[in-house]
């Protein structure tokens, strides 16, 4: 009995811990051996540069506010991704751009910007509350018809819940990814799924209270597997219930951890009613300029993996960027860093006294002085909202010139606003998340501003842009 | 719906820190449960008081930063799920929660409800690893047959988060749930099998020097443990660790 | 723990049948194997053996609760602790404390009677058994303790197993089950054997 062949390698829909855990371990054996120290909870807050090269990070000690000095003779900047910048994204919380946009603004070039991936199968947002978007793994859409109801009144009943969607028959369900793309069907690209299920909401066919989700529907998959098993198992005429049954448990077995975290997010059942997807910002192809060395504008930076810009120009495919992930920092960086520290092998450790390290680590402080003492009424998380909606609506998955030009002078407006009005209580000599949000909401403002901008230059459909 | 928090509070690590009550409403039965504590801190700034520090990153399950003892519970009331998968669809209008750190004395508070979890680091630093040097001479993983078995249940291991609820549930502060399952993710494979001897001693003495408590079998962590690890993984460990000890190379 | 808890274990069986004698219609029988006992080189041997066996556990199982104890300095201001493990598991110290108290009072009536301070002529170990459970408070603390040490047992044994890693699904259900049998046993047994011996003072009048 053969499946189709898997789409990628697939650890139980958490390849990519899994891959984490294992880069995890390796890196404790060399913390182990001495050969690596480890600075957890602290944050990489400026760059030095000593005679036009890099040179070395301040740090801040996260639980302390210290700021420190590391010194080295080439910095590697690993930060992943900026989808934070439309606050609502898959990525964590904690993720931003600082490591990157500092580089950045030290003269490492960045590109493409604005390309940025949305992935068509996440958890749609239930509200204003709403603090990130979960992702369902894309091996569901190897099972899964996607659709939407035909006529928008059907719609209208889903969404105040006065029918479901089980009782909609075939024929009043649009599967609109089979209707328009034949050939792909519900397995077209990301960036075409995620704009053709924007478009079926934006018309009103939306299935979710925000008007804002479509169906992922494994009722067929469900008798498909079911029927197989029956047959290999020599179950003859197995009635419609055993069918659904064997199915169910087929689909565990392959998504079993995927429906359990949708039921426990949404409190539905996703064996019997079809799953709510939309799409939501997940990777961000722009980033850090590299040449094929993986190094930056700026001499001895490096920089790898998400935060930079490389191998996956305007369009990234599924697991890649777990490919990504070791092609830089397992195969490349490893070989190509060392042509550069040939270079440095009769230079000593570099000193932390040096005057661009006070010079930098003043900065840092300065700015951090600043933010403190606005004490404005807005909290931080305010300014993050706005800028998110802003990216969002006028530079998501379809831009045009008159909202990228508004989003330009919005985030302007909004960046100026948050310098004189943003409210960080608490010391900077402690723990303070407040003051850490700040700061990463300030590089957003910027980085926000570059990608409209970016967007703008490109009169042109590429890709994910639109 | 509206609720009443008791949420601890503590300025820093030498601070004596106290239980602190606020009333909070309109809070959505749709929205997680760190989504309600952002709306408590919100409120808190808007009234110009410091918010409650919490870790959390993922907010999906996965990342295993989040940590709050909920009502009594390591991760609230619901089984198999972390803080940031807890939805106020779990509690009642009207109801009184109760939010603590992890409290462990190998795990002291930072600061409110986080706490310093790098006692699980240096345990893993110990010996959660496997030494092979693979820069060049990597191999194709599918070259090495192993029984589906083992990897299934080394899987299962493996799939330990390192959240410390286990530690935080436990009567005696015991961290074996965690030790034994990051012993077993190696153990049961046979990269992992070469070093197994060594690591298990290792690790289990790193957790005895943490200070962690003894294990007294109560099961309490396998209950509440958010990815369902197995007390199978403990009594695994303790033969490891008794024949390691017997018939280990060393003096 | 473990391995000091299994040989009171199996000190438990010995002692349940050997008590389980004294049932039987000749007094004979108790008599002889309580003399076998006290007399026997190698039982002589494995009295020490036994008493150790009981020290280490107790001083072990005292050690690891205070280790445990220190290892939270800070206790929960709300906590629910029997949500997720039964109370005969987080209460092994006071339900094993009361078991002490009840051994010293059991070994002053028995051992120390016999050995030290000696029966008045005429009276065998029989007769010392039966005149003692003629009270019906003495008959009535024993069989609380032994509910007490049911309790221990409950927790106690399938723990042991747990310990020396003797876990595999296959076996599990027979482990647990023999756990609460075992308990039950014990219990039971030596109750039955008590309240038994204070019915019938009132059959022989």
């Amino acid at each position: 009995m053969e499946f189709l062949v898997s789409r990628t390698f697939y650890a139980r829909g958490q390849t990519g811990q899994q891959l984490l855990l294992g880069a995890y371990s390796a890196m404790n054996r060399q913390i182990a051996k001495g050969k690596i120290q480890m600075f957890s909870r602290h944050e990489m807050v400026e760059l030095v540069k000593v005679d036009g090269k890099a040179r070395g990070i301040i740090a801040r000690n996260l639980i302390t506010g210290e700021l420190e000095r590391h010194s080295a003779h080439a910095v590697v900047i690993a930060s992943g991704g900026y989808g934070n910048v439309f606050f609502l994204s898959t990525n964590a919380m904690g993720s931003n751009t600082t490591a990157a946009w500092k580089i950045h603004r030290n003269g490492a070039f960045f590109a493409n910007p604005c390309y940025t991936q949305i992935h068509p199968t996440c958890i749609p947002r239930s509200g204003e509350h709403q603090s990130k978007l979960t992702l369902m793994s894309e091996s569901l859409r190897n099972d899964g018809r996607i659709w939407v109801p035909k006529n928008l009144e059907d719609a209208e009943k889903i969404r105040s819940k006065t029918i479901k969607p089980t009782e909609l028959k075939e024929e009043d369900r649009d599967y609109y990814l089979e209707r328009r793309y034949p050939a792909f069907g519900n397995l077209v690209p990301r960036d075409v799924a995620s704009r053709a299920a924007k478009e079926r909401c934006d018309a009103g066919y939306g299935v979710n209270s925000t008007g804002e989700a479509v169906y992922l529907d494994f009722s067929a998959a469900i008798e498909r597997y079911g029927k197989e098993k029956a047959l290999v198992s020599g179950i003859k005429q197995p009635s419609v219930e055993k069918i659904i049954e064997l199915g169910e448990e087929v689909v565990e077995q392959k998504y079993g951890n995927l429906f359990q975290m949708y039921e426990k997010i949404v409190a539905e059942n996703p064996y019997k009613t079809p799953m709510m997807i939309y799409p939501a910002v997940h990777y961000t192809m722009g980033g850090v300029w590299v040449d094929y060395n993986l190094m930056t504008t700026i001499p001895g930076c490096y920089c790898i993996g998400e935060a930079n810009f490389s191998d996956h120009g305007a369009n990234r495919l599924g697991a890649s960027a777990l490919m990504q992930g070791l092609a830089d920092g397992y195969f490349v960086l490893p070989y190509t860093i060392g042509d550069f520290l040939a270079n440095d092998i009769r230079t000593g450790p570099i000193s932390t006294d040096l005057k661009e390290f006070e010079i930098a680590e003043k900065n840092v402080s300065d700015t951090i002085d600043k933010l403190m003492s606005i004490k404005g009424d807005k909290p931080v998380d305010y300014f993050h909202k706005r800028l998110g909606k802003v990216m969002w609506e006028f530079a998501g998955m379809a831009r045009n010139k008159e909202g990228l030009e508004h989003a330009i002078s919005e985030i302007k407006t909004i960046r100026k606003e948050f310098w004189e009005n943003v409210r960080i209580p608490g010391d900077k000599d402690e723990m303070n998340t407040e003051l850490e949000k700040a700061g990463r909401v300030a590089d957003f403002l910027e980085l926000g501003e570059l990608f409209a901008k970016d967007g703008l230059e490109r009169s042109e459909s590429r890709g994910r842009t639109f | 719906m509206d609720l009443t928090l008791k949420v601890w509070r503590q300025k820093n690590s030498q601070a004596k820190g106290k239980m602190e009550t606020y009333p909070i409403s309109d809070i959505s039965e749709d929205s997680s449960f760190l989504e309600m504590m952002d709306v408590l801190n919100g409120n808190l700034i808007n009234s110009g008081k410091e918010p409650v520090a919490f870790d959390h990153d993922c907010r999906e399950g996965i990342c295993g930063m989040c940590s709050m003892y909920i009502n009594g519970q390591a991760h609230g009331p619901m089984r198999g799920t972390t803080t940031c998968q807890l939805h106020m669809r779990s509690f009642r209008d009207g109801e009184t929660i109760y939010i603590e750190p992890w409290r462990s004395g190998s795990m002291p508070v930072i600061k409110d409800l986080v706490v310093d979890r790098s006692a699980f680091d240096r345990i893993q630093q110990a010996g959660g690893f496997v030494s092979v040097n693979t820069s060049g001479n990597t191999q194709d993983a599918n070259a090495v047959p192993i029984p589906k078995v083992n990897a299934d249940k080394a899987f299962d291991a493996a799939a330990c988060i390192g959240c410390a609820a286990c530690v935080a549930t436990c009567k005696n502060s015991s961290a074996m749930l965690f030790v034994a399952a990051k012993v077993s993710q190696y153990s049961y494979l046979p990269q992992g099998e070469v070093e197994a001897k060594d690591r298990v001693v290792n690790m289990v003495n790193q957790m005895d020097k943490e200070g962690f408590g003894n294990c007294t079998n109560t099961g309490a962590c396998e209950v509440e443990c958010p990815k369902g690890i197995s007390l199978e993984y403990i009594a695994r460990m303790n033969r490891e660790y008794v024949s390691a000890t017997i018939s280990s190379e060393k003096k | 723990m473990a391995l000091s808890g299994l040989f009171l274990i199996i000190f438990l069986v010995t002692h349940l049948v050997i008590n389980s004698f004294t049932l039987a219609p000749s007094k004979e029988l108790f008599n002889d194997a309580a003399h076998f006992m006290a007399t026997n080189p190698v039982i002589y041997l494995m009295q020490y053996v036994l008493a150790l066996g009981f020290i280490i556990h107790i001083g072990m199982g005292i050690k690891l609760t205070l280790q445990n104890r220190k290892a939270r300095p800070k206790s929960y201001a709300y906590n629910q602790p029997s949500k997720n493990a039964d109370l005969s598991s987080r209460s092994m110290i006071i339900s094993g404390g009361l078991v002490i108290v009840f051994l010293i009072l059991h070994l002053r009536d028995y051992f120390y009677e016999i050995k030290f301070v000696g029966l008045p002529s005429g009276t065998t170990d029989y007769d010392l058994v039966v005149n003692l459970f003629s009270s019906p408070i003495y008959t009535g603390v024993y069989v609380i303790s032994f509910i007490v040490l049911g309790f221990h047992l409950n927790h106690g044994f399938k723990s042991a197993f747990q310990s020396v890693g003797a876990n595999h699904k296959k076996y599990n259900p027979a482990i647990k089950i023999a756990g609460t049998a075992y308990s039950i046993l014990i219990s039971v047994g030596f109750s039955t054997i008590a309240v038994v011996h204070f019915i019938n003072q009132y059959s022989f009048n």
